[in-house]
C-alpha cells in the first residue's frame, strides 16, 4: 500500500495538504486534553484550580482512598461502585435500546418506500427539542401526581402512587427515552439496504421465519447493531443531566462525579484523573467496536 | 474583484458597529433568574447604558472563569463567602461603595460586614437566611429545627431535598451534632459524617430544582433560603419555613467591581444606583429575597410586606450567625466529607 501511494506522487505534499486540517485536529482535540492529562499530575490549588507542583496524589486517589479520619489507605470501593454503575446504566440501557430499536428499524425498513420517510421523520421529532426539556417532560410524566400514576390510579391497578421519580429506573427510563433514535437509525439503514431477495430464497429452502432472522436478518444487519449499541453506550456512560433530574442526583454516574469534584470538590487535578479514566473506558468501547463490527471487519462473508 | 469590495464592505460594516456600541455598556455576571429586567430597564433608560447579562450556576464556577483572567464582564455577584478569595486575590476593584452618594443607605446590619469592612468593595444585592421549607399538610410539628432534613420523622421519610451547597449543609450538620462551624475537631466531624450517611437513606434528592417540587407528592421538606420559601409559600399557603433552633445562617451576595472592567464608571454606576431603596425594592420584587437597603420594605410589592420568611424573628435572632468561609484546609476536609456523603 504504502508503495503505491509513493508512487502516485511526493511522499511531503499529502502532509502539506491534510497540514489545515492536522492542525486544527491537534490544536482543538488533544490540546485541551494534554491540559487535563497534566492537571491529573498536579497538586489541588486552595478553592479550586491547580498549584504547579507535581504530585501522583490524584491517581492515587482513583484505585485508593485515605480514610477521612484515620488517614489509613483503602481500596477506593465508593469510585468503584460509581465506576460500575455508571458501566451498568449504559450497558443496560445499550441492550433495552438494542431489543426495542431493532423491531422498529426493521418495520420502517420494510414500509413502502415512498412512506419511510416519514416514519424516519417521526423517529427524530424528539431532537427537535433540547434534552433538559425532554428530561422535565418525563419528570411530569412519572411524577406523583404525574400522568402515569394519575391513570394507574385512575384504571385501579395501584392504589398508592408509585415512587419512580428519584429512582435508578427514571435514570433508566430517561437514558433509554433519549439514546433509542441513535440506535433506531443506524439499524434502519443497514436493515434498509438488505436484499429482500435473500429472505425470499431462505423461505423457498424451507427456514423457519426464526431462523431467517437468526441465519440471514442479523448477520447481515450486524454492523448497524454493533454501530448503534457504540453511539447509545458512549453518551450513556457520560450521562450528565438525567441522573441528576430523574435520579435526584444521590447516585451519581461519572458525569456527575467529574463535576463534582472540580466544583464543589475543589479538586481540579482529581477531577481531571476520573475524567481521563472515563476517557479510557470510552476508548475501549470503541477498541472493541472497531475489532467486532467496524464497517468492513467481522467473520461473515 | 466582485469579492475584493464585499470583503470591503464587510470590514466597514464590522468597524462601524465596534464603534456604535463601544459606550454606554455595562455587562454583568449574576446567578441565573436573579436579577430583576425591570431594574435592568429603569438603569439602562436612565443612563443610557446598553445592559448584557451573563449567568453563572455556582460560585464555583464564577470564580474559576474570573480566575482565569479577561472575562470582559464589568460586575459579579459573589456570596460574601467567597469574598474573601476576592479580594486576597486581587479580583476586584476598590470602589469606595461604602462613601458613595447612596452608601449611607445600606442597612445598619450589613454597612460594616467582616468580610468587606466599610464597605470598600461589595454593594449587598440581597440576603438570605438559610433554613427549612416543609409542607405542613406531612408534618404539622416544630418546624425550627434541622431535624426535619437531618433526622427526619416518620411522614417525611424518603421525601427530602437537599440543595447541593457545601457550607449550608454542613453548618446544619454540624450545628446539629452539637459543634462550632469551621471546627475541624476530628471527633465531631465523625460525628457529622455518621449522621448525613445515616440521613442520605430518607433523602429523595440532593438537587436545586428539589426545592420547586415541595408540596407535590415527591418532595415534602427541603434545605431552603428564605426568599425561595417566600416563593414557594406563595404557591401554596400550607408550606412553612423554620429558623432552626441548633443555630442557622445569613449571609448576602454581594455586587462587585471586577478590577479590569472594561466600563469601570458604568459599574460604579449601577453600585451607586443599587443602592437606592427604590431599585432595591424592584431587585426584591422580581427574586423575593429581601435587600440590605434601608427603606426599601416600603417599595416591596404588598405579598413581601410583613413576610415572616424575610425577617428573623427577635426570639430567635441569636442562634443566627453571618456565614463565613472556613481556612482552605478545614474547607478541604470538608469537601471531602460532603464528596464522600454524595457518592
Amino acid at each position: 500500500m504504502a508503495q503505491n501511494f509513493k508512487g502516485r506522487g511526493a511522499p511531503g505534499r499529502k502532509w502539506i495538504l491534510t497540514a489545515p486540517a492536522l492542525t486544527i485536529i491537534l490544536a482543538a482535540a488533544a490540546g485541551p486534553l494534554l491540559i487535563v492529562v497534566v492537571y491529573s499530575f498536579l497538586t489541588p490549588g486552595a478553592y479550586g484550580g491547580v498549584t504547579w507542583k507535581f504530585s501522583w496524589d490524584s491517581w492515587v486517589k482513583v484505585l485508593f482512598e485515605r480514610d477521612l479520619f484515620s488517614d489509613e489507605l483503602t481500596l477506593a470501593t465508593s469510585n468503584l461502585t460509581i465506576f460500575a454503575r455508571s458501566i451498568w446504566l449504559a450497558l443496560v440501557t445499550t441492550i433495552i435500546t438494542l431489543l426495542a430499536g431493532f423491531p422498529t428499524a426493521y418495520f420502517i425498513a420494510t414500509r413502502p418506500r415512498t412512506r419511510r420517510d416519514l416514519w424516519l421523520l417521526l423517529i427524530t421529532i424528539p431532537f427537535w427539542t433540547n434534552l433538559v426539556i425532554r428530561t422535565f417532560a418525563i419528570q411530569d410524566i412519572i411524577r406523583q401526581e404525574g400522568l402515569l400514576n394519575t391513570a394507574l390510579i385512575k384504571l385501579g391497578m395501584v392504589s398508592e402512587p408509585l415512587q419512580i421519580l428519584y429512582t435508578d429506573t427514571a435514570v433508566l427510563i430517561g437514558m433509554v427515552y433519549v439514546y433509542l433514535p441513535l440506535m433506531v437509525l443506524p439499524v434502519y439503514a443497514s436493515l434498509e439496504k438488505l436484499d429482500s431477495r435473500l429472505l425470499e430464497a431462505a423461505s423457498d429452502l424451507y427456514a423457519r421465519p426464526r431462523s431467517v432472522l437468526w441465519n440471514v436478518i442479523l448477520p447481515s444487519s450486524r454492523s448497524g447493531l454493533i454501530a448503534g449499541s457504540t453511539l447509545v453506550f458512549i453518551p450513556a456512560i457520560s450521562t450528565y443531566v438525567t441522573p441528576i433530574m430523574l435520579g435526584g442526583g444521590k447516585r451519581l454516574m461519572m458525569g456527575n462525579y467529574i463535576e463534582l469534584l472540580f466544583g464543589q470538590g475543589k479538586d481540579w487535578p482529581y477531577g481531571s484523573a476520573v475524567s481521563i479514566v472515563l476517557m479510557t473506558i470510552v476508548m475501549a468501547a470503541l477498541l472493541i467496536y472497531a475489532r467486532a463490527g467496524g464497517p468492513k471487519g467481522g467473520a461473515h462473508g | 474583484m466582485k469579492l475584493h469590495s464585499i470583503a470591503l464592505a464587510t470590514l466597514a460594516f464590522a468597524a462601524s458597529t465596534t464603534i456604535a456600541s463601544a459606550e454606554g455598556k455595562l455587562s454583568i455576571y449574576n446567578w441565573g433568574n436573579y436579577t430583576s429586567p425591570e431594574l435592568i430597564t429603569k438603569f439602562e433608560k436612565e443612563y443610557d447604558v446598553d445592559v448584557t447579562i451573563t449567568d453563572f450556576d455556582s460560585n464555583d464556577t464564577a470564580l474559576a472563569k474570573i480566575r482565569q483572567g479577561y472575562t470582559g464582564f464589568d460586575v459579579v455577584v459573589p456570596s460574601q463567602s467567597f469574598m474573601p478569595i476576592y479580594i486576597g486575590e486581587g479580583l476586584i476593584a476598590e470602589t469606595n461603595p461604602g462613601q458613595m452618594e447612596n452608601g449611607k443607605n445600606i442597612a445598619d446590619d450589613w454597612a460594616n460586614p467582616d468580610f468587606d469592612p466599610g464597605r470598600k468593595y461589595s454593594v449587598p444585592w440581597l440576603w438570605y437566611t438559610s433554613g427549612v421549607t416543609v409542607n405542613t399538610e406531612n408534618y404539622d410539628g416544630d418546624v425550627n429545627t434541622w431535624g426535619l432534613v437531618l433526622d427526619p420523622p416518620e411522614s417525611l421519610k424518603g421525601k427530602i431535598n437537599i440543595v447541593p451547597e457545601m457550607n449550608d449543609i454542613m453548618y446544619a450538620a454540624i450545628r446539629y451534632s452539637g459543634g462550632e462551624w469551621c471546627s475541624n475537631d476530628k471527633a465531631l466531624l465523625k460525628k457529622v459524617h455518621t449522621l448525613l450517611k445515616d440521613a442520605k437513606q430518607y433523602w429523595a434528592s440532593i438537587d436545586y430544582s428539589g426545592i420547586e417540587k415541595i408540596g407535590t407528592g415527591d418532595i415534602a421538606a427541603s434545605l431552603d433560603w428564605s426568599g425561595s420559601a417566600l416563593k414557594r409559600r406563595l404557591g401554596n399557603p400550607k408550606i412553612a419555613f423554620g429558623f432552626p433552633k441548633e443555630g442557622f445562617t445569613y449571609g448576602s451576595d454581594n455586587i462587585v467591581v471586577l478590577k479590569d472592567a472594561p466600563n469601570m464608571e458604568n459599574a460604579k454606576l449601577f453600585q451607586n444606583f443599587l443602592m437606592d431603596p427604590e431599585n432595591a425594592a424592584l431587585n426584591s420584587a422580581y427574586t423575593r429575597y429581601p435587600a440590605a437597603i434601608e427603606g426599601a420594605e416600603d417599595f416591596y410589592p404588598d405579598d413581601m410586606k410583613g413576610a415572616p420568611e424575610l425577617s428573623i424573628p427577635a426570639a430567635v435572632r441569636g442562634n443566627g450567625e453571618l456565614l463565613r468561609l472556613c481556612d482552605p484546609e478545614t474547607t478541604a476536609l470538608y469537601g471531602r466529607i460532603w464528596l464522600d456523603i454524595q457518592k
